[in-house]
């Protein structure tokens, strides 16, 4: 069977709207595919949709060959595909370290949770210091660092994150992103980013998938998709 | 000796408010629904202990079915008609009430069940214990054994299910799935199967209360209903999220009701609960223990 996220023809409705259409590409292990395209383009759609938070219509998607259908968000956890949902994934009113220990609760091998949770740390060494404090007292950019790393104590093989530079400062983004450069070259995970900012997301990928009004408009290799003035003017207005 | 006896009073009716709002912030803290059918739950959890006791004749058999039973009823409401419903009405503007609405229902289902199984008469259900008070040389103050099996009661419920909160896996998956249920699932907590035994906790600390508060008068389809009321006030006192905040809210108003009572006058309790309410949400609009920082917030 085929390796890593394999998608064809994915279509997810909302009632009479079509969010996305017909949507195909893959990602494989090691490899980080940038998601961008305007506000509403269905880029969390598309997310949700193979995180299980909600069915499509028709289409399919596999994870190593294992279908993704019909299988709810705790499920598909257990098969390693975690998704750090739109605007800081975290519980607000457990404390950080509360919430990173939810990454792990399901899982058997303990000792592996404790090492998942020293990596977090290491990788994100502000949070630390911040265990004690509830996750709404953390600036924006650290709860961003807190979903990531909740995530990551589940030892994901697939990362979904989207939008994770939303609202943060220059600086924070770029930790974050080093973060995922992190996890993709040393760790060997397969992450796809949506992002709005997506001259910084090509940067960091190694493709992309443009998305418009819930179609697949273009796909490529990152730097062929930031020379692309076509691509620039029509869909991403930079 | 009239202002011990009148604090003692206070006690003995505030625990039986803390323990009902106990319960009470228990269903809000592992199901987030504000659940009215808590009380017929709770009564007819308690009509089963009865029936025990009818049967074997000993209270503390009782005891214990009474509270497997409202966890399993508990269990069941939420297998039978929360979890369908939240599946059905997902979201639109009626997703946030329809859970409430339902739980009236319910209330009603329920009180017509026992109504139907049981009769409307009063019936008593009591305990080995003696309801009479205490007696200290020729003084006897208005503290029972029953009083006192209360207590242990609210003590004991308090210890075990701040403990199971706070301090295991199961508590911190009890917490996360009530917050923020889609967070908790991506997190991969089985969050059906969580705010299940959520509702089984609250069906059996509602069951406890209802079977050591009983004794001490008498058992009723709808005989929990006011104290309901005053476990309402005690837990919105005390934040509705925290159990020493409910039982610190249940003997405040047990204690400001037995004072006003003594130095005021009968005619005025019953409004007096609402003043109590009001007076504390007015210096502390989060209640007693709420949270600076709040999801509402
Ligand atoms: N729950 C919903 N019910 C109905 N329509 C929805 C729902 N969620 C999203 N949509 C619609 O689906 C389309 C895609 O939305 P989606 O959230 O996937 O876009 P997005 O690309 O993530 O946008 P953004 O960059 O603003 O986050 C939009 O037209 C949106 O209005
Ligand atoms: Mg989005």
């Amino acid at each position: 069977m085929s390796d890593g996220l394999v998608v064809e023809n994915l279509t997810v409705n909302y009632g009479a709207i079509r969010a996305i259409r017909n949507i195909s590409f893959t990602v494989s292990a090691n490899e980080m595919v940038a998601v961008i395209g305007a506000n509403g383009a269905g880029k969390s759609t598309l997310l949700k949709a193979l995180s299980g938070m909600i069915a499509p219509v028709s289409g399919s998607a596999t994870w190593n060959g294992i279908s993704l259908q019909k299988k709810r968000p705790e499920e598909l956890v257990r098969l390693g595909i975690v998704h750090v949902s739109e605007g800081k994934s975290v519980i607000p009113e457990l404390t950080v370290d509360e919430n990173l220990a939810l990454g792990g609760l399901w899982r058997r091998d303990k000792l592996d949770v404790s090492a998942a949770l020293r990596d977090s740390l290491n990788l994100f060494p502000i949070l630390a210091t911040r265990l004690a404090q509830r996750a709404d007292s953390l600036s924006g950019g650290e709860r961003q660092m807190l979903a990531i790393a909740r995530a990551l104590v589940s030892r994901p093989k697939l990362l979904l994150m989207d939008e994770p530079s939303l609202g943060l400062a220059p600086m924070i983004i770029d930790q974050i992103f080093d973060a995922l450069n992190h996890l993709r070259n040393q760790l060997g995970l397969a992450i796809l980013l949506v992002e709005q900012n997506a001259v910084s997301a090509l940067k960091i990928a190694d493709r992309g998938l443009v998305l418009n009004l819930g179609e697949l408009v273009k796909s490529g290799s990152s730097i062929e998709l930031l020379g692309d003035a076509d691509l620039r003017t029509a869909y991403l207005g930079f | 000796m009239i202002f011990i006896d009148t604090l003692l009073l206070g006690i003995s009716s505030g625990a039986i408010y803390s323990l009902m709002a106990l319960a009470l912030v228990l269903v809000w803290r592992s199901t987030r629904v504000v659940n009215f059918a808590q009380a017929s739950q709770a009564v007819l959890s308690t009509y089963v202990g009865y029936e025990i006791t009818m049967r074997t004749h000993n209270y503390w058999v009782s005891l214990p079915v009474a509270i497997l039973f409202g966890a399993a009823l508990g269990s069941s409401i939420d297998l039978l008609f929360m979890f369908y419903l939240a599946k059905k009405v997902r979201s639109g503007p009626i997703a946030e009430i329809a859970p409430v609405i339902a739980t009236l229902g319910l209330l009603g289902l329920l009180q017509s069940i026992i109504g139907l199984i049981w009769g409307n008469s009063f019936l008593q259900y009591s305990t080995p214990l003696s309801g009479k008070g205490f007696t200290f040389g020729n003084h006897t103050v208005p503290f029972s054994p029953q009083n006192l099996l209360i207590v242990l009661a609210t003590a004991l419920v308090l210890i075990v299910f701040g403990v199971v909160f706070k301090f295991t896996n199961l508590g911190l998956a009890l917490r996360a799935a009530s917050f923020q249920p889609e967070i908790a699932q991506l997190a991969g907590i089985r969050v059906g199967r969580i705010r299940n035994i959520g509702w089984a906790f609250a069906g059996a600390a509602g069951a406890v209360a209802g079977a050591v508060i009983t004794p001490t008068s008498v058992l009723s389809p709808n005989s929990l209903d006011l104290l309901l009321v005053s476990g309402f006030i005690a837990a919105v006192m005390g934040g509705l999220d925290s159990l020493v905040g409910a039982v610190i809210g249940g003997l405040v108003l047990g204690i400001g009701f037995a004072f006003i009572l003594q130095y005021v006058g009968s005619s005025v309790t019953f409004l007096a609960g609402f003043f109590i309410l009001v007076i504390v949400l007015l210096i502390r609009p989060r209640g007693l223990f709420g949270h600076q920082l709040g999801r509402h917030a």
